[in-house]
């Protein structure tokens, strides 16, 4: 069911401890800042995060990590400059890395969406991210056996909504959004604008609106 | 044997980084469809010719990528897969994460050019992991490029801080795929690496009996210069 809530609080308000949670964004772009903001200020701890990265600077996902709530990352480029904290609670052992090519996260995620139960692929194969993993030769290549991602909720950020729930996004901050949106029970959205059912194009819509369950206006 | 060397030494000197940048980017057929790796590859499309009319693709879902933007042109949620705002040429387009990589797994990219650690003689790339102990590992999009691209090529210095090849007959630093590796574009020598072995298409600054002084690989000339 679709609602759409004036807060970012009521947005996150049923996430539970445990919860897998999925957060959109690759950089900064995408990341809905406001409802990770939300999600720390509701305690949910003990979770399980999918994100590109794990967290920059002193803000967003960085500050989950940081204090402590976020007991295993999912992401494929955890060490940048800035990820000071990650670094810090992973040097120390008391945060739980797995770290997945990009492509094979990407594609995790879009299989959960799409009810598939995984997925033979070349990428990894022969390295050490493939270690203790299935494989098969197909058309004469090594492939590597991998899983669906699923989550209990996406927070993810998109342009625009329109009435029914269907999203358009913004150049390279679409990212993980549409896949996000399809592979988690619970998907909250938060965008720039709400239209008017109808006006969006349904020919330009990228994530239609039976992928999502809570929609939130962020200015 | 004399005349051999001679004939592929195409330079006094070694090439400094942007001169290979600009070897890169002269070797790219036109109309092909490119990925550039973060750091020195990314000096390749500073020398890329409007009249070559390739498309270059960024991982994090946009094709058609244009220069660094600057001034007014930066937009946080237009930027490359090493976080740099960027700009859209026209007939640009954007897509998300699963079809991003599905261009790159699906086979779809002519060409990407990666740096890199080490490569073996047969093609073996590592290039996003020390293995140190203390080292956190991020690999973001590497094995995937490495895997999925029809050509993909490295740019690389040769040696070492230290003198050491990185060009080697097996990695000894974590792989990222295996046998991938069609070209390595370095400072003192271009190679073309395939199960069959390396071949040297062209020497910078020595002579390929010089060359195989350094590298603890058998080389020998590529038969057909600019292959």
């Amino acid at each position: 069911m679709l609602n759409f809530v004036d807060t970012v609080g009521e947005a996150v308000a049923g996430i539970k401890d445990g919860s897998t949670v999925m957060i959109g964004g690759f950089g900064n772009a995408g990341q809905p800042f406001e409802l990770i903001d939300a999600l720390m200020d509701c305690g949910a701890t003990d979770l399980t995060v999918v994100n590109n990265n794990a967290g920059q600077g002193d803000q967003g996902l960085a500050l989950l990590i940081k204090e402590g709530r976020v007991r295993k990352m999912i992401c494929s480029f955890p060490r940048q400059s800035d990820s000071w904290h990650f670094d810090t609670k992973y040097r120390a052992g008391e945060i739980e890395l797995e770290l997945v090519p990009q492509g094979n996260l990407a594609e995790r995620i879009r299989a959960a969406g799409a009810g598939i139960g995984g997925f033979f692929t070349p990428t990894g194969y022969g390295t050490m991210l493939a270690e203790g993993k299935e494989t098969r030769v197909i058309d004469g290549r090594g492939q590597v056996f991998e899983t669906p991602i699923h989550a209990d909720v996406a927070l993810i950020k998109a342009l625009k909504a329109d009435g029914r729930g269907n999203l358009v996004y913004r150049k390279t901050a679409r990212n993980f959004g549409p896949i996000m949106a399809a592979a988690a029970k619970h998907t909250v959205v938060q965008v720039a604008e709400i239209v008017p059912t109808g006006g969006l194009d349904p020919e330009i819509i990228v994530t239609p609106g039976i992928y999502v369950n809570s929609i939130v206006k962020v200015a | 044997m004399s005349s051999t060397q001679t004939s592929i030494q195409t330079s006094e000197k070694p090439l400094g980084r942007d001169d290979l940048a600009r070897l890169v980017a002269r070797d790219i057929k036109p109309g092909s469809f490119v990925n550039l790796g973060i750091g020195q590859p990314t000096l390749v499309s500073n020398y890329l010719e409007p009249e070559q009319n390739i498309t270059l693709h960024t991982e994090n879902g946009m094709l058609g990528m244009g220069p660094e933007a600057t001034g007014d042109q930066i937009d946080g949620d237009l930027i490359n897969a090493g976080k740099i705002p960027v700009t859209e040429l026209p007939g640009a387009s954007y897509f998300h994460h699963a079809d991003s990589f599905a261009i790159m797994r699906g086979g779809h990219l002519d060409i990407c050019v990666l740096g890199a650690f080490q490569v073996s003689a047969t093609g073996d790339l590592a290039n996003w992991h020390t293995g140190a102990p203390d080292a956190i590992p991020a690999v973001g999009g590497a094995m995937d490029l490495a895997t999925g691209a029809k050509d993909v090529f490295v740019m690389m210095t040769l040696l070492t801080r230290e003198g050491v090849s990185k060009l080697v007959e097996t990695c000894t630093y974590p792989l990222t795929g295996i046998g991938c590796v069609t070209r390595v574009y370095t400072d003192k020598a271009v190679f073309l690496t395939g199960p069959d072995g390396v071949e040297v298409r062209e020497t910078f600054g020595c002579t390929l009996a010089e060359l195989q002084a350094m590298v603890p690989v058998p080389l020998k000339a590529a038969s057909a210069v600019g292959s």
